[in-house]
């Protein structure tokens, strides 16, 4: 007996592995992806301004409906919930039936099979039955697959497939699916992703994560030997370096790896990032004063913004470090600072200096001609650093997504059965996909077999 | 002879092969058509030859990267894309007549960026410098060229099937009747997306895992992110729509042009509009 409660969850299970629940889900998850592209996130840097630009009413609509952080709200993670519950019930519902055509394909091809297919032709020999057998046989083995041959009475059937595995395809891409779901759930259940910054020459041991700032031993040492950024003559950067040690129960077992954007570091699983920088405090600058009276030299070392006083009574202040000039000064290039001349009694003057042209300042014909022979910058990286042990596991799913996709789309199961008796034979067959050119090819297939008459 | 120079014949070379497959859908003269074919060809070798001519400019710069590093760059590949597939569904399907749209699109495509967009060899910024850059922009470009591609076939079913239900009148609509049949229309859209698909596929992938090595983490619902994964999204829609009944034909082809919208705005809109990592289009 069917009861009511048999009745509803049936049409509950129905519903979820339904293609329509799909095709709603698919369209629904992408028309709701767009708030999150129109109104900034939180993190985001146009959010803080956004913030400011926004009524109060509407500020409280959204944040009641978590538009601010939408990809992570309970609704969207729900929604993108449903669609998995939608493609496992989905192939639950398929996988037996499918996974017994594949497994174990009807060999016979009786009037019920023959009127389910979408192509069929008969036709007349003068052959016997086993002389077709054998002629057929070899000429599908030829042409297509060699068949399988079932007798059923009188009558011979033969099957012969190719492509068999094209249906597995599906299964593999849904699946794949869920495993990077998967991989995402065990990234942000195991994960940890945070930042940490370490001044040149300095190291750290523990990293800061995670919910109440947890402090996470390393179990080793990580040290900054040196930071740098190069410019292009553009005066974009060209590359942010971090020269990385590792220390671990007093070995370096990681000696000097440079560490730059997009080549990360990884040791015992834990990711470091090259990702930000700053300065510890302003750069120290080395100069050479020569005298133009006397030919003498006099090195002079002054941190930006500092004075400092020259032999002959004069002093200088560095201003400003300009990294890379030729943006401001096209016919130059390198490193330049700009610099205070205060001298004793006189006006005080800004003078240009540039590393790469140890001439340029005795043009200026003052007392004193300067070159900028070097600099000191002190620098702090900033590194982020990730563990990520779902990563793997979201790339196997990649792999199988993509190879699920091409089978799908470019393995086709194509099958061909013929039933022979004496003095007649039917040819038919059906494939997964392409149907149309699977056609032709059995048209001009059975054009070739009549004449075997 | 300068890369632009190059890309200047390439361009004027689409606008011939349009102009001449418009000429082929009301004159019906296959040879009209074969012109067409020939122009395209013709413009897509020398589009090749420009590419590789930019590419070693750029080695002359001292730079030396893909041609792949900014708006400009990425909107002449994407014309060449288009074309690539367009050949490609021609020489395996024999669709010339959709070379009205396809190639027109390239062209328009070229026009653009050649009248309109700052054609500088930039530097790589030190986020763009790795090899995943390549490997991304060809496999997402590649996809959108087959959309693109998709989109036009729509298009033509849509004017098609118009045509076809008011009786197929051969002289108030000469040139429809030179369209395939509404039905190859159908299965063409669909075979191109076929092929689009898993490259859309393959480029969301290889751009995750390039952000997984340039950022440490290989999803963060930039913006950019999140219109490829709506564009994919619509398409998996549209392949799930063609399994159930009813979906075909005419409901099809409009999924099929949304999703070539939401394919543009993914591409141009995302940078002109929204803001975001990705760099194309900043300037
Ligand atoms: C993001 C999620 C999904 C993606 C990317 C996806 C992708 C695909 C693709 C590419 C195909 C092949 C289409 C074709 O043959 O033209 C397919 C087929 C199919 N999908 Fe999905 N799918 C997804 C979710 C689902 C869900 C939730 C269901 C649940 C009902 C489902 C059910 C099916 C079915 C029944 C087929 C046809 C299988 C066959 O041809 O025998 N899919 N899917």
């Amino acid at each position: 007996m069917r009861t009511v409660a048999d009745d509803l969850a049936d049409s509950i299970w129905k519903f979820f592995s339904s293609l329509k629940l799909t095709i709603f889900l698919l369209i629904g998850l992408a028309a709701v992806s767009i708030i999150g592209t129109v109104i900034p996130q939180k993190g985001s840097p146009a959010f803080e301004k956004y913030l400011h630009s926004v009524s109060v009413a509407k500020f409280h609509l959204y944040y009641k409906l978590d538009f601010f952080d939408m990809y992570h709200s309970w609704w969207f993670t729900a929604l993108l919930g449903l669609l998995c519950m939608n493609l496992i019930a989905c192939s639950l519902r398929r996988l037996p039936r499918d996974w017994k055509s594949i497994t174990s394909p009807p060999m016979v091809l009786d009037e019920a099979l023959e009127r389910s297919l979408p192509f069929s032709k008969p036709w007349k020999t003068r052959y016997g039955a086993s002389e077709m057998e054998r002629k057929v046989s070899e000429f599908l083995g030829r042409e297509f697959a060699a068949p399988h041959v079932t007798r059923v009475g009188k009558e011979v059937h033969l099957f012969a497939q190719k492509g068999r595995y094209g249906r597995v395809g599906v299964y593999v891409l849904h699946l794949s699916i869920i495993i990077i779901f998967i991989g995402v759930i065990i990234g942000s259940l195991f994960g940890l992703e945070t930042y940490a910054e370490i001044p040149e020459g300095g190291s750290i041991t523990t990293v800061v994560a995670g919910p109440g700032d947890r402090k996470i031993e390393l179990g080793y040492t990580l040290r900054c030997d040196s930071f740098s950024v190069s410019y292009y003559e553009t005066g974009v950067p060209k590359e942010f370096k971090s020269v990385l040690s590792i220390i671990e129960k007093g070995r370096t077992v990681v000696d000097k790896s440079e560490v730059i954007v997009n080549r990360p570091l990884t040791y015992r699983g834990v990711t470091f990032y090259q990702s930000g920088y700053s300065t510890a405090g302003p750069p120290s600058f080395h100069f050479s004063a020569r005298e133009r009276a006397t030919g003498s030299v006099a090195r002079v070392t002054a941190r930006q913004g500092e004075t400092v006083s020259l032999p002959n009574g004069d002093s200088l202040k560095p201003l400003e470090f300009i990294p890379e000039v030729r943006p401001n000064f096209p016919h130059a290039s390198g490193p330049a600072v700009l610099a205070e001349l205060i001298p004793r009694v006189g006006e005080h003057q800004t003078i240009l200096l540039l590393q790469r042209y140890p001439d340029f300042d005795s043009q200026r014909g003052g007392a004193l001609a300067f070159t900028f022979d070097s600099v000191d910058e002190a620098w702090i990286t900033g590194l982020k650093v990730v563990r990520d042990p779902g990563v793997i596991v979201v790339w196997i799913g990649c792999f199988l997504l993509v190879g699920g996709l091409i089978t799908a789309f470019f393995l086709s199961n194509r099958r061909i059965w013929v039933r022979i008796a004496d003095g007649r034979a039917v040819m038919a067959g059906n494939a997964g996909r392409n149907q149309a050119a699977f056609k032709d090819f059995l048209v001009k297939l059975s054009d070739n077999l009549k004449e075997l008459q | 002879m300068s890369s632009s120079n190059l890309f200047n014949i390439a361009a004027l070379a689409y606008l011939a092969a349009t102009v001449t497959f418009f000429a082929f859908l009301a004159s019906r003269n296959r040879r009209v058509g074969l012109g067409g074919t020939m122009a395209t060809l013709f413009g897509f070798v020398v589009h090749t030859a420009a590419i590789g001519f930019r590419w070693k400019e750029t080695y002359d710069l001292g730079y030396g990267h893909a041609p792949l590093a900014n708006l400009y760059e990425s909107v002449v590949f994407f014309a060449w894309a288009v074309i690539l597939i367009f050949l490609l569904m021609d020489a395996r399907y024999r669709v010339r007549a959709a070379g009205a749209f396809a190639v027109l699109f390239a062209f328009l495509a070229m026009a653009w960026a050649q009248r309109r967009l700052d054609s500088g060899i930039e530097p790589l910024l030190p986020a763009l410098q790795s090899n995943w850059l390549l490997y991304h922009v060809i496999t997402c470009f590649l996809g959108y060229a087959a959309f693109a591609v998709a989109c036009g076939v729509s298009i033509m079913y849509l004017l098609k099937a118009r045509h076809e239900s008011t009786g197929g009148n051969v002289h108030a609509g000469g040139a429809f009747s030179l369209f395939p049949a509404a039905k190859v229309l159908d299965e063409l859209n669909y075979r191109a997306i076929m092929v689009g698909f898993p490259l859309l596929t393959i480029g969301i992938i290889t751009g995750a895992a390039w952000a997984n090595y340039a950022w440490g983490t290989y999803w963060s619902w930039d913006p950019k992110e999140t219109w490829s994964l709506i564009v994919w999204f619509i398409y998996a829609a549209f392949l799930h729509a063609r399994i159930t009944r009813g979906w075909v034909g005419k409901r099809s082809a409009i999924l099929s042009i949304a999703g070539f919208a939401a394919t543009i705005f993914c591409y141009l809109g995302v940078n002109l509009l929204l803001s975001g990592l990705h760099s194309y289009g900043a300037g």
